[in-house]
């Protein structure tokens, strides 16, 4: 049995990893409809393994929980790749962004399901009306010389701040009128129609991810002037409080449906293997696509040589804040997405000992690589949760807890043997730079006729 | 006073670091056109004026005007986009980074497409990212490195990654170059190599260089005029034949009564 399980176990993740890549060199094709086809057939696949055909099921209910758990984690650490792989930015407060878009994303479905619609109203204009202020704000202290951060920091709270208190009033004042819609939880009025649902649950992730960018950029503004470790002691005491406030929630956060240490229950699970297929493509995507352009150069140089970057005319200070914000923007959809599978939202999960996870992935998989990310997030949700959990409980109730052994010393041996990580800074397919090949003829004079001569 | 003709005007520029005055009261004329030197022993305060200048430190006091703005108290992206471009004594060249990209990346100021043309990877940015690879690779040309574009910085020979500096500060498109040694640790050879290639990137773009350097024979090879530091002060300006029989600049060289058994 255990044999069999081990077995079993290894071949389904060697089958993700042959699967990653095989995504990921179908999306390198050329071809947009091989492309298309491509991630739809990789999208099937995955559907029909984990559908039920009358008691046969390839990945069974225990298997899908954690494929979803490796796609929200995918997008935590892919974020924190960017800040702190491509970056250079010591950053543990990916967790806590990671909380924020969870969190705010539960309360956005859970209100909604029980017929209050201001979590989406209160959210959604809050983080559209917050942003256009940032952003606002931004373009306007640029015709200043030498603004004080702090300066700054306190204008764009304040404008924050106004436009959450304008989204209350608006939510609160425009709740009524959907109130009879949405019906009761025992009644479901029109808006809570399944397909509403679906619609309303693509909000909550992506106003989740734009919140919890916001935030980040609020806490980064003053924080990323800071040099690089106390800017991880920092991140690290912002992650604490936002676990606090989690703990919290129904006594000093006016959020009694969070019910506090007590957990959050009662969170509609609408992740499914679409959505999170969908979100951690568009993660990928969206991150590869960064990466690979100017900006994204930008973001390395910073990560190289700061001193060198600002003599190259790269604002240096704002191209960490966007790999910041980026980041945290990943950490919340990945948030999001993971309070809908799990349905239950505890604020243990985002302490600060869990807050070192992606980053051990990123280790892991290989700062500044992308695959080795995708990879890692994959193998560890897999190796960790799958295989050692199971495995270990078959000697006794108590030896799960040997996981906790046995990977630190899988770290240990593996810093001691490919410092690099994994897969170091390989990339497959989609991923990789593509090559520029030098050209043939150079039309372009040179000195070196005159060297020659002289 | 400021005329159309000069690019740069440094006045009374002071640093101090505590107590310590690496520049005092240090002032310099560049016109359009100039190929100038900034010479002077160890210690004397020349690449604190080049720090200065870029913007890496802000002056105790005094002012720099480069066409004919203020730019002090600028931040130094700000200051390069301007139009002031910089080597480095010890090379800072992206050593992780193809020499490609470390060119490609000091094109990022003038890079025609924005952040969402790049997540989306559309025409825009195809057309754009292809322009600016071949302006990257005309660079690379010129300074003869064109087949070395997708080495990594790091693994190139020291002269090498000399040019590739020079090269990334080029793509800057600066009107005012600020060379930091250029020729620290190259051999006879390569010196004459970069004293050509300096006249010639000096001709083809159009550019003021200032350059440090403690190769005598860089200096008085290339430069039409020179300016001589010691303690933070300036001690001596002149052509280089001016400056080599100046008796203060031995002095300062060689030591005191050297002047004198020369």
């Amino acid at each position: 049995m255990e044999l069999g399980f081990l077995l079993g176990s290894i071949v389904k993740i060697l089958g993700i990893l042959a699967y990653l890549y095989g995504l990921l060199w179908v999306l390198a094709r050329p071809n947009r409809w091989v492309k298309l086809i491509g991630v739809v057939g990789a999208f099937g696949v995955v559907q029909l393994a984990l559908t039920d055909f009358g008691g046969f099921q390839i990945l069974t209910n225990f298997d899908s929980g954690l494929l979803f758990q490796a796609c929200a984690m995918t997008m935590v650490a892919l974020g924190l790749n960017l800040i702190y792989g491509f970056n250079g930015q010591f950053s543990l407060g990916q967790w806590g962004f990671y909380g924020i878009g969870a969190y705010t994303a539960a309360d956005i479905t859970y209100r909604w399901v029980n017929g209050d619609a201001r979590g989406l109203l209160v959210v959604g204009f809050g983080t559209i009306l917050g942003g256009l202020a940032l952003i606002y704000i931004g373009r306007w202290l640029k015709r200043f010389r030498g603004v004080p951060v702090l300066s700054s920091f306190t204008l764009y709270l304040i404008g924050a701040i106004l436009a959450g208190t304008v989204a209350v009033y608006i939510g609160n004042a425009l709740n009524p009128m959907f109130e009879p819609l949405l019906g009761t939880s025992l009644n479901p009025g029109i808006l809570n129609s399944p397909l509403a649902l679906q619609i309303v649950f693509f909000l909550a992730v992506v106003f989740a991810g734009i919140f919890a960018a916001e935030v980040s950029f609020l806490f980064g503004l003053p924080v990323l002037t800071l040099g690089s470790d106390y800017f991880g002691i920092a991140t690290l005491g912002f992650t604490i409080v936002v676990n606090v406030l989690m703990i919290n929630s129904d006594t000093i956060l006016p959020f009694p449906e969070m019910k506090g240490g007590r957990g959050m229950v009662g969170i509609p699970k609408l992740t499914t293997w679409f959505w999170a297929f969908f979100f951690m493509m568009a993660v990928i995507i969206i991150m590869r696509n960064l990466i690979q352009s100017s900006t994204g150069r930008a973001i390395i140089s910073v990560r190289e040589d700061e001193v060198a970057a600002k003599a190259m005319g790269i604002d240096v200070a704002g191209s960490k804040l966007l790999a910041f914000v980026v980041g945290s923007f990943f950490a919340g959809v990945g948030g999001a997405v993971y309070a809908h599978f799990i349905g239950f939202l505890s604020p243990g999960t985002f302490g600060f000992l869990q807050s070192f996870n992606p980053l051990i992935i990123i280790v892991f998989g290989g700062l500044g690589s992308m695959t080795g990310t995708i990879a890692a997030s994959f193998g560890w949700i897999f190796f960790l949760e799958g295989l050692l959990r199971v495995l270990l409980s078959q000697m006794g109730t108590e030896a799960p807890t040997w996981r906790f052994v046995l990977y630190p010393i899988t770290l240990l041996l593996l810093m001691l043997i490919r410092p690099q990580g994994l897969l170091g800074n390989i990339e497959w397919g989609f991923l990789k730079q593509k090559d520029v090949l030098p050209r043939e003829t150079s039309a372009v004079d040179q000195p070196e006729v005159a060297a020659s001569k002289a | 006073m400021t005329t159309i003709s000069t690019i740069l005007e440094i006045s009374d520029l002071t640093k101090f670091f505590g107590g310590l005055g690496a520049v005092r009261n240090f002032d310099l004329t560049l016109k359009k056109g100039d190929l100038n030197g900034l010479i002077g022993p160890n210690g004397a305060g020349k690449t604190t004026v080049f720090n200065l200048i870029t913007g890496i430190y802000e002056p105790t006091a005094g002012d720099i005007v480069f066409n004919n703005t203020s730019i002090v108290g600028l931040e130094p992206f700000e200051i390069t986009r301007l139009g002031i471009a910089r080597t480095f004594q010890n090379i800072r060249l992206f050593s992780n980074l193809t020499v490609l990209d470390n060119v490609r990346i000091a094109y990022h100021p003038h890079t025609k497409y924005g952040m969402a043309d790049g997540i989306l990877h559309n025409r825009k940015f195809d057309v754009h990212e292809k322009e600016l690879t071949e302006k990257a690779q005309d660079f690379l040309a010129i300074f003869g490195l064109e087949n070395l574009q997708n080495e990594i910085a790091k693994n190139l020979p020291y002269g090498q990654q000399r040019r590739v500096e020079i090269a990334r500060a080029l793509a800057c498109e600066p009107r005012l170059l600020l060379l930091d040694e250029p020729a620290a640790g190259m051999n006879p050879r390569e010196i004459l190599e970069l004293m050509d290639l300096i006249h010639f990137i000096h001709d083809r773009f159009d550019l003021t260089i200032l350059l440090i350097e403690h190769q005598m024979r860089v200096v008085m090879g290339i430069c039409k005029y020179i300016t001589v530091m010691d303690f933070g002060q300036v001690i001596a300006r002149g052509t280089p034949k001016e400056i080599q029989e100046n008796e203060r600049v031995i002095e300062a060289y060689l030591g005191k009564g050297a002047g004198h058994a020369a």
